[in-house]
C-alpha cells in the first residue's frame, strides 16, 4: 500500500523534471549531432515557462476540456503504472488519453489540427496492436519465469515475480516495443501527427491550435507520457534483483539515446510505410516471441 | 410459471390486436400499453426468480395431455410457415429457400409423427441467463416497438414510395418478441427450434418491408442462411431424438460422454452462427439494414442474434477443450478482426454499426467457443452492453437521418452543435461501446486474459489487432460527432415523444449499467456462471481491479464536468483557424489560386486500399468458409470412429 502511494506520488510530483531534463538533453544532444551548440539543457522549462505567461488562443471551448481530459489521463496512466496496478487496464487507459487528443483536435474543425489528429489515428492504428501484446507477453513471461505457470499484468508483481529480467524471454516483444515508441515519443520516422518542429507540411499538426498557457500544459503532459514509456522499457528489465535497477537505468539511456540518433538520421515516412512496418514487426517480433514461449511453458 | 406463458403467449397477443388496427392513435396506444406490460411483467418475474433464488434452474411442463396439445399446433404452424415460404420463393423464384425449408420441416414433422421425439422431459426450463435474456428482450425490444411508432409516422413522411403497411410491420415486431420469450426458455429442442424458425421468418419478412427489388434480394439472403442453421438444427435434434434418445438442451449439454454429443452440439453451433451473422454467413445482416431502423435495431440488439449467442452461451460448457469450441472460437474471433477492419472503410453510419454488431457478436461467439468461466462471464457481459448500446445507436442513427436527411457519418459534422441531444445519446453510445472503463472494455480485457489463459495465440491475435481498428473507427465516428464548425445553426429537431422517451431510457440504462457493472457481475452474472457450470463459486474480476474501474468512471464524468467549469469562468480571446493566411475570415471558406472564396471540408479516412471489401470480402469469407468445412469434416470423421 505504501509503496503503492509512494510510487504514485513520485512519479506526478518528479515525471515532469525528468521528462523536461530528458527533452533538454535531447534538444542538446540532437544539437550536437547536428553540429551546432544547441540550447542549454534548463531549455524546455523556460520555454514552459514563457508559454503559461502568454495568452490562450482557442477556436471554441471543447478544445480546452478535451486538452484537459487528455492531461488528466495521461497523468492517470503513470500514476496508474507507477503504483504498481494492472499493465493491460493502464494501457487501455493511455488509449483512451490519446483518443482525447485526438478529440481536442479535431473540435476545431481547423484543417492542419484536424489532418494532424487524421495521422494520429492512423497512429494509434499501427502501435495499438503491438502495445496490446506487450502486456501479453509480459503475463506469458512471468508465467513461464515464475515457474507455477500462473502468469500476472500486475506491473507490481512482475517486477516481485521475476528472478531474471523479462527481457531474457521477451526479446522480440522488447524490440516490437521499441519500434512503435518512436511513434509514441513523435520522432521521425513516424513524427507524423506533429513535430517538434513547425517548418513542415503540416505546421504543427495536430497541435497547431493549441497556444499559450494550453500549450504550455500539453507540453508537460507529454513530458509525463515520455516517463511513463520509459517506465515501461525499464519494466523489460526490473526483476526483484537489486541490480536490475542499474540495468534498466542504463538500458532506458541506450534506448533514448538510439530514438534521438533514429530522428536525426531518418526522414519522415509515409503514413503507409509506417503503418504497414509497425503491423509486419508486431506479428514478425511479438507474436512470434510470445507463440514460442507458449510452447516452451 | 404463469409469468413464461404470459410472456410467450402476449407479444402474440398483442400482435394480433396490431395487425386490426388502422388507426395511428389506437395503434400508439396499443403499443405503448402492451410493451409497459411487457416491461413490466419482465421486471416482476425477475424480481420474484431473484428473491426465490433459482438455485437449481426450474423446470416446467413434463409429459402431459396439454403438452401433446401444444406440440401438434407447433407442428400445424411450422407447416403452414412452410408453406407460407414455398409460396413466397416460388412467387420470387428464389427455389433454394423454399427447399430448405422443406428439408427442416420434414425432419421434424418425420419425428413428431413417427413419435420418435416424444418427451417425458421437462419443456421449459428457466435459470438465471433465461432471466436475463428475458429482461433484455423485454426491455431492449418494447423500447424499441414504442421508438418504431414515432419512427414509422416520419419514415412514411419521407418515403412516400413505399406502401405503408403498418398494419404487418407491427405485428411483426410483437411476433418477434414473444419468438424471443420461448426460445430463451424453452428446454425441449423441438421448441427451441419452433421459436428459432419463427424469428428467421418473422425478421425475413421484416426485411423485406419495402418490397423493392433489394429488400426482397436480401430478405431471401437472410432467409436461405437462417434457414441453412435451421436445416442444422433439425438434424442435431434428428440425431439426438434417434442415436442419443435426449429430447432437451439440458441432457445433450450436460451428457456425461463428450465424444457422443460432438456431432449435435457442433450443428446446432452451426445453426447459432448463421443466426448471429458470423462469416461466411454476415452478409444477411448488412442487407438486413434496407429494412426501416426499428427492425434493425430489433435484429441488432435484443433479438435475433442474440438469439445465436444465447444458445452459444448454452453449448458453452459442451464446447469447452473441444474441436466444435474451437470452430466456434476460431470463426468468431476471425469474424471480430475482418469485420473490425471493414467497419473502417464504410462512411454509411448503419453500415459501421452493422458490421460492429456483427463483430461485436464474433468476440462473444469466441468467448462462448472457448468455454471457460472467464470467457462465458466477457460474453455474458457483453451481450448485456450490446443489447443497449447498439440498440441506441441504431435509434440515434435513425433519428438523425430523419431529423437530417442522411445517415452517412460525414454528414453528422458538426451533430454536437446542431442536433446537441442526439448527438450527446451517440456520444453515450460509443463511448459504452468501447471507452474505457466501460463494460465493453472490461470484457475484452477479461477474454485477453481467458485467450492468453487458454493459451491460444491465434486469438489473442485476432483480439489486439481487432481492438485496434475498433478503436480507430469509432473514435473516427466520435470526432466528427463533436467537430465544431463554424456558423453552424441549431436543427429542428423531428424526434417524437416516444422516441426521446426510448433514447433516453437506453441512455440512463448505459449508465447505470456502467456504474453497476460491479454489482452485476457479483451479483448476477457470477451466481450465474456457477449454475451454467454446477460449481460452487466463480470470480472473475479482482476487487482491486474493480475499484480502479469505478475510480475510471468517476474520472470520466468528474473531468469534463470540472472542465466545464473552469472553462466558464476563465476568458481566452476566440481566435480564427489557421489556413497559412488564407482564412476568408468565417472559417469556413478560404481563397483558392483564383482569388475566389472557396468551401473548406474536412474528411474521416476510410483507408480502403488495405481493408476494402473489394480486397478483403471474398477472401475472408473463403477462410471462414473453409475452418467451418475442416472442422465440420473432422467431427463427422470423429464420429464415423465412435461408430
Amino acid at each position: 500500500m505504501l509503496r503503492t502511494v509512494l510510487g504514485i506520488a513520485l512519479y506526478i510530483i518528479f515525471a515532469p523534471f525528468v521528462g523536461g531534463l530528458l527533452s533538454g538533453l535531447d534538444r542538446k544532444i540532437t544539437a550536437r549531432m547536428q553540429g551546432r551548440i544547441g540550447p542549454p539543457i534548463l531549455q524546455p522549462f523556460y520555454d514552459v515557462r514563457k508559454l503559461i505567461n502568454k495568452d490562450i488562443l482557442l477556436i471554441n471551448n471543447m478544445q480546452y476540456l478535451f486538452a484537459w481530459c487528455f492531461v488528466i489521463f495521461v497523468i492517470f496512466t503513470g500514476a496508474l503504472f507507477f503504483g504498481g496496478f494492472n499493465i493491460l487496464l493502464v494501457f487501455f487507459v493511455l488509449t483512451t488519453a490519446a483518443m482525447f487528443f485526438v478529440l481536442e483536435a479535431t473540435t476545431t474543425n481547423s484543417p492542419y489540427s484536424v489532418m494532424g489528429a487524421n495521422r494520429e489515428m492512423i497512429q494509434m492504428l499501427s502501435y495499438e496492436p503491438m502495445v496490446l501484446l506487450t502486456a501479453v507477453g509480459f503475463y506469458v513471461a512471468t508465467a513461464f519465469t515464475t515457474g507455477n505457470g500462473a502468469g500476472t499484468f500486475s506491473v507490481a508483481q512482475i517486477i516481485s515475480d521475476s528472478d531474471i529480467p523479462n527481457i531474457t524471454v521477451l526479446p522480440g516483444v522488447f524490440f516490437g516495443f521499441v519500434f512503435i515508441l518512436t511513434i509514441k515519443f513523435r520522432k521521425s520516422p513516424f513524427d507524423l501527427s506533429m513535430s517538434h518542429h513547425a517548418h513542415q507540411e503540416m505546421v504543427k499538426g495536430i497541435t497547431t491550435e493549441l497556444s499559450g498557457g494550453m500549450m504550455a500544459i500539453i507540453e508537460v503532459s507529454h513530458w509525463y507520457e515520455n516517463v511513463f514509456l520509459l517506465g515501461v522499457v525499464a519494466l523489460f528489465l526490473l526483476c526483484n534483483k537489486w541490480w536490475s535497477i542499474l540495468l534498466a537505468i542504463a538500458v532506458c539511456a541506450i534506448t533514448y539515446f538510439l530514438e534521438i540518433l533514429i530522428d536525426n538520421t531518418s526522414a519522415r515516412v509515409k503514413w503507409e510505410n509506417m503503418f504497414k512496418h509497425s503491423w509486419i514487426v508486431t506479428l514478425i517480433c511479438g507474436v512470434v516471441n510470445i507463440f514460442i514461449l507458449q510452447m516452451l511453458s | 410459471m404463469g409469468f413464461i406463458v404470459f410472456l410467450i403467449l402476449f407479444p402474440f397477443l398483442t400482435a394480433s390486436i396490431l395487425a386490426v388496427t388502422k388507426n395511428n392513435r389506437v395503434r400508439k396506444a396499443v403499443v405503448y400499453s402492451c410493451s409497459a406490460v411487457i416491461v413490466c411483467t419482465a421486471a416482476v418475474f425477475a424480481l420474484t426468480a431473484f428473491v426465490k433464488g433459482l438455485d437449481a434452474g426450474v423446470r416446467y411442463l413434463g409429459a402431459n395431455h396439454y403438452v401433446h396439445i401444444i406440440d401438434t399446433l407447433m407442428l400445424i404452424v411450422e407447416i403452414l410457415l412452410m408453406l407460407l415460404i414455398v409460396c413466397l420463393s416460388i412467387k420470387y423464384r428464389k427455389y433454394h429457400a423454399g427447399l430448405l425449408s422443406v428439408a427442416g420441416t420434414v425432419i421434424i414433422a418425420w419425428l413428431e409423427i413417427t413419435g420418435r421425439a416424444v418427451s417425458e422431459q421437462n419443456h421449459i426450463y428457466c435459470d438465471k441467463l433465461s432471466v436475463i435474456m428475458c429482461l433484455i428482450i423485454a426491455i431492449v425490444g418494447s423500447l424499441i416497438c414504442i421508438y418504431a411508432v414515432g419512427y414509422m409516422v416520419d419514415y412514411h413522411k419521407h418515403h412516400k414510395e413505399f406502401k405503408d403497411r403498418r398494419t404487418f410491420f407491427f405485428p411483426m415486431l410483437f411476433v418477434f418478441l414473444g419468438a424471443m420469450f420461448g426460445l430463451v426458455v424453452s428446454s425441449n429442442l423441438i421448441w427451441i427450434y419452433f421459436f428459432w424458425e419463427i424469428t428467421s421468418i418473422s425478421s425475413f419478412l421484416l426485411i423485406g418491408y419495402t418490397r423493392t427489388k433489394e429488400a426482397v434480394d436480401n430478405s431471401f439472403c437472410a432467409l436461405w442462411m437462417n434457414l441453412l442453421g435451421g436445416l442444422g438444427f433439425a438434424v442435431a435434434i434428428a440425431y439426438c431424438a434417434t442415436v442419443l434418445e435426449i429430447t432437451t438442451l439440458q441432457q445433450l449439454v450436460y451428457h456425461p460422454v463428450g465424444l457422443a454429443i460432438l456431432l449435435p452440439v457442433s450443428l446446432l453451433a452451426f445453426a447459432a452462427l448463421t443466426k448471429s451473422a458470423q462469416l461466411p454467413f454476415s452478409k444477411w445482416l448488412l442487407g438486413a439494414m434496407v429494412a426501416p431502423t426499428p427492425t434493425s435495431a430489433l435484429l441488432h440488439s435484443a433479438t435475433m442474434v442474440k438469439a445465436g449467442v444465447y444458445l452459444l452461451i448454452r453449448l458453452a460448457p459442451a464446447m469447452c477443450g473441444t474441436i466444435a469450441g474451437t470452430m466456434v472460437s476460431l470463426i468468431g474471433g476471425f469474424t471480430f478482426l475482418v469485420t473490425s477492419m471493414l467497419a473502417i472503410t464504410v462512411s454509411d453510419g448503419k453500415k459501421v454499426l452493422a458490421y460492429s454488431t456483427i463483430s461485436n457478436l464474433g468476440l462473444i461467439t469466441a468467448c462462448a467457443g472457448v468455454g471457460t468461466t472467464e470467457t462465458v462471464w466477457a460474453g455474458i457481459l457483453l451481450i448485456l452492453f450490446h443489447a443497449v448500446s447498439k440498440s441506441m445507436m441504431f435509434q440515434a442513427v435513425g433519428a438523425v437521418e430523419n431529423a437530417t436527411g442522411s445517415r452517412d457519418i460525414e454528414d453528422m459534422h458538426g451533430l454536437i452543435v446542431r442536433l446537441p441531444f442526439l448527438a450527446f445519446v451517440m456520444i453515450i453510445g460509443i463511448a459504452g461501446m468501447f471507452l474505457a472503463p466501460f463494460g465493453m472494455l472490461i470484457s475484452k480485457w477479461a477474454a485477453l486474459k481467458a485467450f492468453v489463459d487458454a493459451k491460444n495465440i491465434l486469438l489473442v491475435l485476432f483480439l489486439a489487432f481487432g481492438s485496434a481498428a475498433t478503436m480507430l473507427y469509432w473514435t473516427k465516428w466520435l470526432s466528427k460527432i463533436l467537430a465544431c464548425k463554424a456558423q453552424t445553426r441549431l436543427r429542428r429537431n423531428t424526434t417524437s415523444m416516444g422516441q426521446w422517451l426510448s433514447l433516453a431510457s437506453h441512455a440512463a440504462m448505459m449508465i447505470m449499467l456502467c456504474i453497476l457493472l460491479p454489482l452485476i457481475s457479483i451479483k448476477l452474472v457470477e451466481p450465474l456462471l456457477a449454475q451454467l457450470y454446477n460449481i460452487e463459486h466463480v470470480s472473475v474480476l479482482a476487487p482491486e481491479d474493480m475499484v480502479i474501474m469505478v475510480v475510471l468512471l468517476l474520472l470520466i464524468f468528474v473531468i469534463p464536468m470540472v472542465s466545464r467549469i473552469i472553462v466558464k469562468r476563465m476568458t481566452f480571446k476566440p481566435n480564427m483557424e489557421y489556413m497559412s493566411g488564407i482564412n476568408q475570415g468565417d472559417n469556413r471558406h478560404f481563397t483558392d489560386s483564383f482569388n475566389q472564396p472557396k468551401l473548406m471540408f474536412l474528411s474521416n479516412w476510410y483507408m480502403e486500399d488495405y481493408f476494402g471489401e473489394k480486397k478483403i470480402w471474398k477472401l475472408s469469407v473463403a477462410i471462414a468458409a473453409a475452418i467451418i468445412v475442416a472442422c465440420m469434416g473432422l467431427i463427422i470423421g470423429s464420429m464415423g470412429g465412435v461408430m
